[in-house]
């Protein structure tokens, strides 16, 4: 198990500095998710901690230890399913896991079977609808060997309803096998729904804005996104998205 | 393998066609035959001809297989090479491409005055027109990597021979076919033209004799055998293709 630190984090691309002294962090088992505008470089700070990018300043912690610049200390979903076109399901979904070591086969067959793709394990990308391909992409993160999982606005590009169930099953996934997560969203009642923490960013550049612990109950039923609890919240994050600093 | 059977329907009627307006055409023009003879003439011939055909057919065929494996393989070893060190690549790339104006009809009777008769100049030659289709399919494939299948390699923390084996040279496998396709026929075109040279078998000897002699009908033998070659070739290759090239088809589209 592990929880990652966010030190001051700064980073800039040439004159435009895109984040800006980030701080928070991720304890272990929790779900803290990153809401931000469009732009605001949530992808980067994953970028940073993936360590693709170096920051300027600033330090990234796993259990104590820095981890700049070092790549695959994160099990990672990126922001479109990037499924390998050439592997099965099942080949694929492994993927993570097999970077880093043997798989275990019966793991993913059991993932599989949660997701609903033991029918297609031995088909290729190419023949999953988009929910599905984002489920794959997911488990295959799931199985990844690394305490830390980074999602990175997965639900995104999928309609209303497509997202609600697979924002259930993230859940129900999720509470059975509690990795801390670090999940970036746009969407406000994403964000509500699934963390456990809040961390909104502003834009141009990145600061964190705010922090939210809406502390709901799990497990957390979809009827919760009706409640006047639940609303209340959103309209105060809302609000503080919208007042200028 | 249904849908190549219906695929392939169309070019054979078109085939079917062309003959017999050919046949036609020389029966009722009256065309000598020396100066063009008809297809039923050509594949009786074919026939009549097959005992002392064979051994050129067969002579040709293990030149052109001999300097097509060895073409490939250091095609391929090339193109890694070249992916490995982009400098070094971005030095011999502008050379390989302005090598190919190099018309081999020119080069050939060079090899053969440095290296004589034997079979080293016509392994040279296949080797030489192999090549290049693969070097250069190759280093396409490779250099199309999809961006965002890099970047998860990348936070995922794979290692670069792990980028190389499990993302780019499957990606790149598609890409490498083509070459290897193309690297096939050329290497037939390769072996006839090396034996013109002068050889003392194969089907560019036939052809050459059959030529000084006004055999036209032997030429035109000559021809459809390779061509037959050509797509025996290309159907061995396109079957090993299907079966190492896995569920691409629309993917590798979506990145080309
Ligand atoms: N490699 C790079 N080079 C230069 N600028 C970059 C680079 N990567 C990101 N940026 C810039 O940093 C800013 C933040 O980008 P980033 O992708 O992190 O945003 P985001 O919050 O993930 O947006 P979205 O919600 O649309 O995915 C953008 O203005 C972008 O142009
Ligand atoms: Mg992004």
């Amino acid at each position: 198990m592990s929880n990652l630190v966010i030190k001051q984090l700064s980073k800039s691309f040439g004159s435009k500095k895109v984040l800006d002294q980030i701080s928070f962090d991720v304890k272990v088992g929790e779900f803290v998710s990153i809401l931000g505008p469009s732009g605001s470089g949530k992808s980067t700070l994953f970028n940073l901690i993936g360590g693709r990018y170096l920051p300027d300043q600033g330090d990234i912690l796993i259990d104590n230890k820095s981890i700049v610049g070092k790549a695959g200390q994160m099990s990672y979903m990126p922001q479109s399913p990037s499924l390998f076109p050439w592997r099965t399901i099942m080949k694929n979904i492994v993927l993570g896991a097999e970077l880093k070591g043997k798989p275990d086969l019966a793991l993913a067959e059991q993932m599989l079977k949660k997701a609903g793709l033991t029918e297609v394990a031995d088909a290729y990308p190419s023949a999953l609808s988009g929910g599905m391909k984002q489920r794959a992409a997911f488990i295959r993160a799931l199985l990844s060997p690394q305490d830390l999982l980074c999602l990175d606005e997965p639900f995104s590009a999928l309609d209303e309803f497509t997202r609600l169930d697979m924002q259930n099953w993230l859940l129900s996934v999720w509470e059975t096998y509690r990795k801390s997560v670090l999940f970036i969203t746009h969407s406000i009642e994403e964000a509500l729904y699934l963390s456990d923490r809040i961390v909104i960013l502003n834009t141009n550049p990145a600061r964190i804005k705010a922090v939210f612990e809406p502390k709901f109950e799990r497990p957390r039923p979809p009827e919760l996104l009706l409640t006047d609890d639940f609303l209340a919240w959103k309209r105060r994050i809302y609000q503080t998205i919208k007042t200028d600093d | 393998m249904g849908l190549s059977i219906k695929k392939s329907f169309a070019p054979f009627i078109f085939i079917i066609i062309l003959l017999v307006i050919w046949e036609l055409a020389t029966r009722m023009l009256v065309i000598p035959t020396w100066l063009l003879p008809a297809p039923s003439l050509i594949s009786k011939e074919m026939i009549t001809s097959w005992p002392t055909f064979q051994q050129h057919f067969f002579a040709t065929t293990q030149l052109a297989v001999i300097g097509f494996i060895i073409g490939v393989s250091f095609g391929l070893l090339l193109a890694l090479i070249l992916h490995m060190f982009p400098r070094i690549r971005a030095t011999i790339y502008p050379l390989l491409i302005m090598s190919q104006n190099i018309p081999i009809i020119v080069l050939a009777p060079l090899l053969v005055i440095w290296f004589g008769f034997g079979i080293f100049p016509k392994i040279f030659v296949i080797i030489l027109v192999c090549f290049f289709p693969i070097v250069i399919a190759t280093l396409d494939g490779l250099a199309q990597t999809s961006q965002e299948l890099m970047h998860y390699m990348q936070m995922a923390g794979a290692s670069k021979r792990q980028i190389f084996f499990k993302l780019e040279l499957p990606h790149a496998l598609s890409a490498i076919f083509s070459g290897i396709k193309i690297a096939a026929t050329y290497s037939v075109m390769g072996a006839v033209i090396s034996e013109w040279l002068g050889a003392n078998r194969g089907m560019g000897l036939y052809m050459t004799l059959a030529q000084s002699s006004f055999r036209t009908d032997r030429v035109f033998v000559a021809i459809v055998f390779i061509m037959l070659l050509c797509l025996c070739f290309f159907t061995i290759i396109l079957l090993i293709e299907h079966q190492l090239v896995k569920g691409t088809k629309k993917g590798s589209a979506e990145y080309e």
